[in-house]
């Protein structure tokens, strides 16, 4: 049973090392591939015994919780697996269009096969220190991945990426150290119970709150978010989708997982600076879309004010509104990387992703055009895609509340990401292009295209299938949320397993 | 460095400080030392020996390239943490197999794969640290 949970980790790892040592031949590149593959593979057996067993733990080396790491998967930990594995599978297969052969003899495949381990990993610990060092796994291998290709650009970025990260690193170890002093333990489920029955509350809110910046930072909320648009629109395509996708949602599962697990203690309080963050990332993020021009840093902005919502789905703290956030993170991973490949692909054909210089995708590339309304379609929330039924439960879930605000905002919120999504259709698509060509893909070989043009169109297949038939898809997060909010099983099965 | 004294003593330092490197990582068994610590010694000789005679010359000597055995190191230690696996183990779970006995006391040696993990740990500090410090020298 162990090595379900240790495979989703364990292939991408085993991958990066091959990968590495064949990195100046053409076979390097199949050998990610394959290894994505797998991984998908091994993500998939875990989530059938998930969907089996509800919650399922493992003890590494056989050392007993509390004591020793343990890995565990309840729905969300599942879920996110999968997802990851979905979306390093496509970026894989889009890598082999657009990532030049100099760059992958610098072992660029290993350090992506490095990145989804870590974040895979990130996602099925169940020990804070462990989780601790999956983000610095994730964080080295994402600093080489931005800076990877060379460039002034790059490096700027990269040093910004890496010291805000850095920072955010800090405060979350030393919220580490003071927890272990106060309950003298790392396990988190363990933890639990600690937590509530330590004499010094106050203390335990303090931590709180430095884990809520720490994870903060991670995922992007307002006021921390500088980092992400100064960063993400200078790297390969395939490199700031799978950032888009999946690096600020690492923090947001880890909120998800700290604030209904461990620091429940003072919900009134913690949650509630949680809702007002939210309210204003949502915010500010879809302001701060207004105003770029870029392709990428609309799609950068973006990211943070989907943040909000799904960090507001936490911050409510009812059953639907987790169940909204976990749906959320799941939608909002497949369509915002689809938009970064998409970006790539306008890139390909118009030459630039300053939207001021391209135009007149609709005409030459009708195909790309179609691909691209559904996911930002989905990201601004019309019916019946997959951010309709994500928008729709988390509003509900306001309502229900009575919180007339809350639901005020994220509408309004929900209203101006269409501004945005209709100014990059009408700039790059609609509109002529401004030096009067019809932009072709220049010098690209068909396989190139094609190998970009797959993940694409199977992202987008997916956002459909979520939209129209999103019945399963909510009763996952529903039980997902009924985890969240009562972990007695995540509890029990992490103390009680016998290996 | 043009030290003509430095010269004829790293070769003789760095030798030692090679096999002293060696020595902690079979050390580390069930006394303080270690694949880590190993491995940071062992980096330490090549780095004097390419203080004294050039990185250049110093991969030369090391034969194959820092990267390459700190990735070859992280696929020992995995493996090695993998081979529970056939023993119904879980992940990272000691295997031992002990030589002319059934426990420590009673056996001449054991063969396991804590050492063999510890050789991979060794790998990648050795490897690790000599390709940042190559990348530096050369860079001056």
């Amino acid at each position: 049973m162990s090595w379900v949970l240790v495979m989703p980790i364990a292939v991408p790892f085993l991958t990066a090392v091959v990968a590495f040592l064949a990195r100046s031949l053409p076979a390097g590149r199949w050998i990610s591939l394959a290894g994505s593959v797998l991984t998908l593979v091994a993500s998939a057996v875990l989530m059938a015994a998930v969907l089996d067993e509800g919650v399922i733990a493992a003890q590494m080396s056989n050392w007993d919780a509390p004591f020793g790491i343990t890995l565990v998967a309840d729905y969300l930990s599942a879920v996110m697996v999968v997802i990851t594995a979905i979306t390093g599978l496509a970026t894989a297969i889009y890598a082999l269009g657009e990532i030049p052969e100099e760059t992958e003899a610098l072992g660029f495949y290993a350090l992506f096969q490095t990145l989804i381990a870590g974040v895979t990993g990130a996602f099925l610990t169940g020990d804070l220190f462990n989780l601790y060092v999956w983000f610095e796994v994730m964080l080295i291998a994402s600093f080489s991945l931005l800076v990877i290709g060379g460039g002034k650009e790059r490096l700027d970025a990269g040093i910004k990426y890496v010291a805000l990260n850095l920072v955010s690193t800090l405060i979350f170890l030393s919220g580490i150290g003071l927890l272990y002093g106060v309950t003298g333990t790392l396990n988190l489920a363990d933890m639990r119970d600690a937590v509530a029955e330590a004499e010094n509350q106050g203390l335990i809110t303090v931590i709180a709150m430095m884990f809520m910046v720490g994870f903060g930072v991670k995922a992007a909320v307002f006021p921390l978010f500088f980092w992400l648009p100064a960063s993400y629109h200078t790297p390969y395509f395939a490199i700031s989708a799978v950032f888009a996708g999946l690096l600020t949602k690492v923090g947001v599962y880890a909120l998800m997982r700290m604030f209904t697990l461990v620091f429940v203690g003072d919900v009134g309080f913690t949650h509630e600076i949680l809702i007002w963050v939210s309210l204003l990332t949502m915010f500010t993020g879809v302001i701060g879309a207004a105003a770029q021009t870029d392709f990428r840093k609309i799609l950068s902005f973006h990211i943070i004010s989907q943040i909000g919502y799904m960090t507001l789905g936490l911050a409510l703290f009812t059953p639907l509104a987790l169940m909204g956030g976990v749906f959320y993170l799941v939608h909002h991973i497949i369509v915002k990387a689809n938009l970064f490949f998409v970006a790539g692909l306008a890139k390909q054909y118009a030459g630039d992703t300053d939207l001021n210089r391209i135009g007149g995708l609709y005409k030459s590339a009708p195909l790309l055009a179609a691909l691209f309304i559904i996911p930002a379609f989905s990201l601004a929330g019309f019916p019946p895609l997959s951010g309709f039924w994500a928008k729709y439960l988390i509003v509900k879930a306001a309502l229900e509340l009575n919180m007339w605000f809350v639901t005020f905002v994220s509408l309004l919120v929900g209203l101006l990401t269409i501004y945005s999504m209709t100014k990059i259709w009408g700039m790059a698509f609609w509109k002529p292009h401004p030096d009067g060509i019809d932009p072709t893909p220049d010098r690209a070989p068909a396989r190139v295209t094609a190998a970009m043009i797959v993940p694409i169109a199977g992202l987008a297949l997916m956002t459909i299938i979520i939209g129209f038939y999103p019945e399963p898809f909510v009763q996952f997060a529903e039980t997902a949320a009924t985890q969240l909010l009562d972990p007695t099983d995540y509890v029990t099965t992490v103390l009680g397993v016998q290996p | 460095m043009n030290s003509v004294i430095f010269t004829a003593a790293a070769r003789l330092l760095v030798a030692l400080m090679f096999v002293f490197s060696l020595f902690m990582l079979l050390r580390g068994h069930h006394l303080p030392g270690g694949g880590f610590i190993g491995g940071l010694i062992g980096a330490v000789s090549f780095i004097v020996y390419s203080l004294a005679c050039g990185p250049a010359e110093a991969r030369k000597a090391l034969r194959v390239s820092p990267e390459v055995i700190a990735m070859l190191g992280l696929g020992i230690a995995l493996l090695a943490g993998m081979f529970a696996f056939f023993m119904g183990d879980p992940l990272f779970t000691g295997q031992w197999y002990w030589v002319g006995g059934d426990s420590y006391e009673t056996s001449v040696f054991s063969i396991n794969t804590v050492l063999v993990f510890d050789v991979g740990v060794y790998l990648v500090v050795l490897g690790g640290i000599l390709s940042l410090a190559y990348a530096f020298e050369e860079e001056t």
